[in-house]
């Protein structure tokens, strides 16, 4: 398809989802009431580690309304532990703690009710007696001998520990110029949609089915509901035409669903369990990464970049959850969008005392990123040489795609450079540095920060089997059906639900883009998992490429049909034929109409070419471009697609008070086609206020007694709009060869450069006082006691 | 206890208990779902609906407390304003300028934008991310949902301009 | 995240009040209820009665007699924010109340609950303290008067007696020409509890002498306080002796340090916002 004509696509069009959620008719899942509903609330266990001797809840039974009280002792017995991906078959995890609770906030019971309030009633009516346990919370600690095992049965608290070494690492280190050592920290946060896990699940046992309702965002989440609870995948029927309010990769509520789903089972009636936020934040499984990396940069005196030791350690909490695979994602753009030719990278996870992770945005990129970034900063500084020229240095050429990384993953295209003209033709790099030693005369500290990255797209599974050596999976596929019905009216069928991305508006803009309708007329539909196709849901920054893919294959396969039998009916041969809004015209002038097809198609089989079936209908199962393969030699491809970003920012701060303000912020992004671009702009947007929040606000505190002290949004503090800045995005348009219309994802975009260019500016700012930050979030208490030290220092040595 | 509210122009009598929230009562009792609960101790701001024109935060106000007060939610909002028939031009706007992305923040951030635009008719970029500020949207980064506001308050504006002026 | 069940009293008068508090030892004043409402909800407050005073006959006045400006207990923020008679004569309280949570929290929040909230970074219990407000309570048949000074005791923590309910909040007016005023706060985000807090009021005669100068600092402390900073009348007032004298003041007290912000840093800001402060007022008056 030619780029130039695009009729729909890449055009300013208004979001078809957003009329609904305006007028406050989003399907979210805590407005899905079902008769003779019960209502659960969950018991937390406030020790960071301790072995339950005894759950008494007989006053809690006794109160009115009260239904059913549901412990681990009873799932135990009941149901298969959550799947984790992972060979490691003694770290076990259920919904609700079995003998041995390992986090503060670890749920115990469930108290069943006929409404929230009730439940919550009765759990002041529950008495624990407990044996304390030693626990750790950091994961230095906890890869030590002398700590105590989270599992004991595991025999450690490592969960994953691989090293990969790619190419030549010990030959680059040694005829580099330079070697530089540094260790930076990524604090524990998250994502934290706004809307909390929720769902419903209704068993009806006269049909052997379970109904579920949920806030969903996850891949094979019927599969896992179904393997655990041991129903058949056909006893599961999950509604994709739920509405989720926001996600951004959490929203895997797989404990909170197979919870739900129990009881149901066991009590026969619908279940909904919404989180409230107290049981979200402490407990809801749902924190990000909490990682320390310890980098070691091999460079010339140029500035030339040429290997990367990199060890990174993530404190994965409790139980395995994500954690572990988002130190392998990262592999896949392991040196960012530069030629570094040889590296070492050491992956670790442990469990520890603290809540457990889920899959945030990126997948463990935005840390990665960080890291890397914050030494190509360090490189320059210690060279003296300026930060942005040192980037352009080490950048891959435009040329030089496709490019192939140590670790194996073949970058599709690029032009890093052309983005940075572009956005310093909006910003201006040196006005920016000038403007910065203006303010710096006036006493305020005020630094220039930069960050260059990528955005790994089109996710598959590939990290999985390179992580763990059973697991055997080649394709993560998406599917999409559409059906023209006999009024001649187009339905598109998704099988996935949608937490803000647009879905609906991406395949009815494709559809209609290829079908020539338009998309407004064209009725998406979000069936049920027993009416879908096989899916993987919107994860690793897939749904452009792989849902739009497949909608575009099943369009095609539509205007195929419709070809064969405008041939057929005239006679000539597809050369001579042209589809061409929603008609077919011959060269010779003959007419196929739309309405003329859907008779034809619909009611006139007669006329169709012989054999052909009535019916004008298709489907789709796409396999991820250029997947396919497991790893080799630890090397594997991952993702088809690699988005650039650019960041450039401006922040001052008093130095006193050192509140950061963000004076100016742009990024250049360049996710190749887009399919609409409000959508894209909107998600780069918000993905650079959720960096805002990792870079300077957000993290989830525990304090040395295994508490966590952030959980409330009194004390986790997310960016309001006081805190973002005006942001500014320069689009550049980089096609992927490997996609349908050159389209690359864009749904983690901004998240996986701001926290680093952040970082970078507060760096810049401190760089004339010789001091530096390497942990996020910076606060601004931290920094503003690092200047006093060392203001104090300097008085010492006067 | 027996209580009265008046919800978006209709008097709603429902048996609720005292400790029943505003948030809670609008949702369950009323049955309209377009107000989201978000975090239930008045942070987040998507719970807000306008009491007596102003916005407010549903979790902070115990339903008895509301007797005698007037309410609209975003089920409401359109009642008095709407030109097309079916959205208001601040719903309107958020559509257009894409002012969202879930819509679990929307229906707060729409009636807070109401009760900005109700006091302040032209108000500065400034002005809305300080009258927004209460209101958490984790998708958009704030910068559509300003563009949005800013865009209903220029054909608030407009429309209020008599046609000879215009 | 629901609340315990609680019966719940609408009275209409001081009398009926009062009585209520009376028979029910576990009974709680609702006042807004912005700070409240989540105590209950986190059920961290469990009283078995709240008495809804948003009726009370009189509680919204806001009036000047006299010298003395008296404000209701149930006087909204947001009321208060656009009263004149505030305007006119507390300056200081109409910069404060902006800081006040969030547009839509001002619009339930009222001043008298805020006060008796007593959180640290309160910026209501902040002002009163500095401007030396005096609170008027009611227990059983005692009128009882509190200098706000004397009130606030510690985090969440006052004098308030356990069946008593404050029904006036009396500021003095000042009787010289001229009051200048600055408040400054620091939070994380605009709008969070302080890190610390500054009020400055500055009060001079007719012939630019400066009478008095009143400095209050919250957030940063257990519960706000009047700071005395002296030695300012032999010299004349200038922003750097101003904040030598303020370190000064501040030497001896102990700062409140947690993961947000360390003791430390509480410290240095406040000297800091203490200085804007001072400013402010010096500007308004002229002075410099």
């Amino acid at each position: 398809m030619k780029r130039e004509k695009f009729k729909f696509l890449s055009k300013d069009r208004v979001p078809s989802e957003n009329s609904r959620f305006v007028s406050g008719k989003g399907n979210f899942v805590a407005d899905i009431d079902r008769p003779n509903m019960l209502h659960v609330a969950i018991l937390p266990c406030h020790e960071p580690a301790a072995i339950i001797k005894k759950i008494d809840f007989s006053k809690a039974l006794e109160l009115k309304g009260v239904v059913d009280i549901v412990t681990g002792d009873e799932l135990l017995n009941a149901i298969k532990p959550l799947l984790n991906g992972l060979d490691t078959p003694h770290v076990k995890r259920y919904p609700l703690a079995i003998k041995r609770v390992r986090y503060a906030g670890e749920w115990v019971c469930a108290v069943v009710a006929n409404s929230r309030a009730v439940a919550e009633d009765a759990l002041e009516k529950i008495s624990l007696e407990l044996i304390k346990q030693e626990f750790v919370l950091d994961a230095e600690e906890a890869l030590s001998d002398k700590s105590p095992n989270v599992h004991p049965d595991h025999g450690s608290n490592i969960l994953l520990e691989k090293k990969f070494i790619w190419g030549e690492v010990e030959k680059d280190f040694d005829k580099s110029d330079h070697i530089l050592n540094y260790t930076v920290k990524w604090g524990r946060n998250s994502t934290v949609p706004i809307e909390t896990f929720g769902v419903v699940a209704e068993w009806n046992n006269i049909e052997s089915i379970l109904d579920v309702w949920a806030s969903i965002q996850m891949p094979k989440f019927s599969d896992h509901i179904a393997t655990v609870l041991g129903l058949k995948g056909n006893d599961v029927r999950v509604h994709f035409d739920v509405d989720v309010g926001g996600s951004y990769g959490v929203k895997r509520g797989i404990k909170h669903t197979i919870l739900a789903s129990y009881i149901s089972r066991k009590l026969n009636r619908p279940i909904k369990f919404i989180e409230d936020r107290l049981e979200n934040m402490r407990a809801g499984d749902a924190h990000g990464p909490e990682r320390k990396f310890n980098v070691s940069l091999a460079f010339d005196n140029n500035g030339k970049i040429n290997s990367m030791k990199m060890r990174a350690l993530d404190n994965a909490g409790a139980y395995a959850g994500r954690a572990p695979f988002q130190l392998g994602k990262p592999i896949g753009a392991i040196v960012g969008p530069y030629k570094i030719s040889s590296v070492e990278y050491e992956a670790i996870s442990v469990t520890t005392n603290k809540a457990v992770q889920e899959a945030v945005r990126g997948f463990g990129q935005a840390p990665t990123n960080y890291a890397l970034e914050t030494g190509v900063d360090k490189v320059a500084s210690y060279l003296k040489v300026d930060k942005l020229d040192l980037r352009k240095l080490n950048f891959i050429k435009a040329s030089e795609f496709p490019y192939t990384i140590p670790s194996g993953s073949e970058y599709d295209s690029g032009d890093y450079l052309t983005v940075l003209e572009k956005v310093f033709k909006e910003t201006n790099y040196k006005d920016l540095i000038n403007k910065r030693d203006k303010l710096r005369k006036k006493g305020i500290m005020a630094g220039v920060g930069i960050a260059s990255c990528l955005e790994p797209s089109g996710g598959n599974s590939s990290f999985e089997p390179l992580l763990n050596e059973k697991n055997k999976t080649t394709t993560w596929m998406e599917s999409c059906q559409i059906n023209v019905d006999a009024l001649g009216d187009i339905i598109v069928k998704i099988h996935t639900t949608s937490s803000g991305q647009g879905h609906e508006t991406l395949v009815s803009t494709i559809v209609g883009e290829i079908l020539e309708v338009s998309p407004e007329k064209i009725r998406v539909s979000r069936p049920n998992s027993l009416e879908s196709l096989p899916g993987n849901s919107p994860v690793g920054s897939r749904m452009a490429i792989m849902l739009g893919g497949a909608a575009a294959r099943a369009a095609d396969k539509i205007k195929s049909k419709i070809m064969e039998i405008a041939k057929f009916k005239f006679g000539v041969s597809k050369d001579n034929l042209i589809y061409k809004n929603a008609s077919v015209i011959s060269n010779d002038g003959n007419v196929l109409t739309w309405q003329q097809i859907i008779d034809l198609c619909h009611r006139q089989i007669n006329e169709l070419p012989s054999g052909m079936d009535p019916g004008l209908a298709s489907f789709d199962i796409m396999q991820v471009p250029t997947g396919g393969k497991l790893p080799k030699n630890n090397k594997v491809h991952m993702y088809p697609c690699y988005s650039f970003e650019f960041h450039l920012v401006l922040i001052t701060f008093d130095p006193v008070i050192c509140k950061p303000n963000i004076l100016s912020y742009t990024v250049g992004h360049d996710c190749g086609t887009v399919i609409n671009p409000s959508i894209v702009t909107g998600m780069t947007y918000g993905g650079v206020a959720h960096g805002i929040g990792a870079a300077l606000f957000e993290e989830f505190v525990y304090d040395e007694n295994g508490q966590l002290m952030t959980q409330s949004f009194l004390d986790y503090l997310m960016p309001s709009s006081n805190e973002i800045p005006e942001i500014k995005i320069v689009k550049h348009c980089t096609p992927s060869p490997h996609t349908y219309f050159g389209q690359k994802g864009s749904g983690e975009s901004g998240y996986l450069g701001a926290p680093a260019a952040i970082s970078s500016a507060i760096n810049d700012a401190l760089n004339p006082l010789k001091l530096e930050v390497s942990s996020l979030p910076i606060r601004m208490h931290f920094v503003s006691d690092l200047i006093a030290s060392h203001e104090n220092n300097g008085k010492f040595k006067k | 206890m027996k209580i009265e509210i008046n919800i978006n122009n209709n008097i709603e009598i429902h048996e609720v208990e005292p400790r029943v929230t505003l948030l809670d009562f609008i949702r369950d009792n009323v049955g309209l779902k377009g107000t989201h609960a978000g975090c239930e101790h008045g942070v987040c701001g998507a719970c807000t609906v306008l009491m007596n024109g102003e916005a407010v935060r549903s979790c902070l106000v115990l339903a008895v407390q509301s007797m005698g007060d007037k309410i609209i939610t975003i089920e409401g909002v359109n009642s008095e304003d709407s030109e097309s028939g079916l959205l208001n031009i601040i719903q309107d706007a958020f559509c257009e300028k894409h002012g969202l992305q879930c819509g679990y923040c929307t229906s707060g951030m729409i009636l807070t934008a109401e009760a900005l635009l109700k006091v302040n008719t032209s108000p500065t970029r400034e002005e809305v991310r300080e009258a927004i500020s209460g209101n958490i949207c984790r998708c958009t980064g704030y910068v559509q949902i300003v563009d949005s506001i800013m865009l209903a308050a220029d054909r608030l504006s407009k429309r209020n301009t008599s046609p000879d002026k215009s | 995240m629901k609340p315990a069940p609680f019966n719940y009293e609408r009275p209409k008068t001081l009398d009926a009040v009062c009585d209520f508090l009376a028979k029910n030892s576990n009974s709680l004043i609702l006042a807004g209820g912005q700070s409240l409402l989540p105590m209950l909800s986190m059920r961290l407050s469990r009283p078995s009665l709240l008495i809804d005073v948003a009726h009370v006959k009189g509680f919204e006045e806001i009036k000047k007699i006299g010298n003395t400006i008296n404000i209701g207990p149930m006087v909204r923020q947001s009321v208060a924010l656009e009263s004149s008679v505030l305007k006119n004569h507390l300056p200081l309280l109409i910069k404060a109340l902006p800081f006040v949570g969030h547009p839509p929290i001002r619009v339930r929040g009222t001043l008298g609950g805020s006060l008796v909230q007593a959180d640290p970074s309160g910026e209501i219990p902040l002002v009163a303290v500095t401007l030396g407000a005096v609170f008027h309570i009611r227990d059983g048949n005692d009128n009882i008067e509190i200098l706000a000074r004397d009130f606030f005791l510690g985090p969440m923590l006052t004098a308030m007696p356990s069946s008593g309910c404050l029904y006036k909040i009396s500021f003095p007016v000042s009787k010289y020409s001229k009051i200048g005023c600055g408040f400054h706060e620091i939070a994380s985000r605009k709008s969070d509890y302080a890190f610390a807090s500054t009020a400055v009021q500055i009060e001079q005669n007719e012939n630019g002498k400066i009478e008095t100068i009143s400095l209050g600092i919250g957030g940063a402390l257990d519960y706000p306080q009047v700071i005395n900073i002296s030695g300012y009348n032999e010299k004349k007032i200038n922003l750097k002796l101003l904040k030598e004298l303020i370190s000064e003041a501040l030497l001896n007290i102990d700062f409140v340090g947690d993961f947000h912000a360390s003791a430390s840093y509480r410290k240095r800001v406040t000297i800091k916002l203490a200085s804007r402060s001072f400013s402010d007022a010096l500007k308004e008056i002229g002075y410099i």
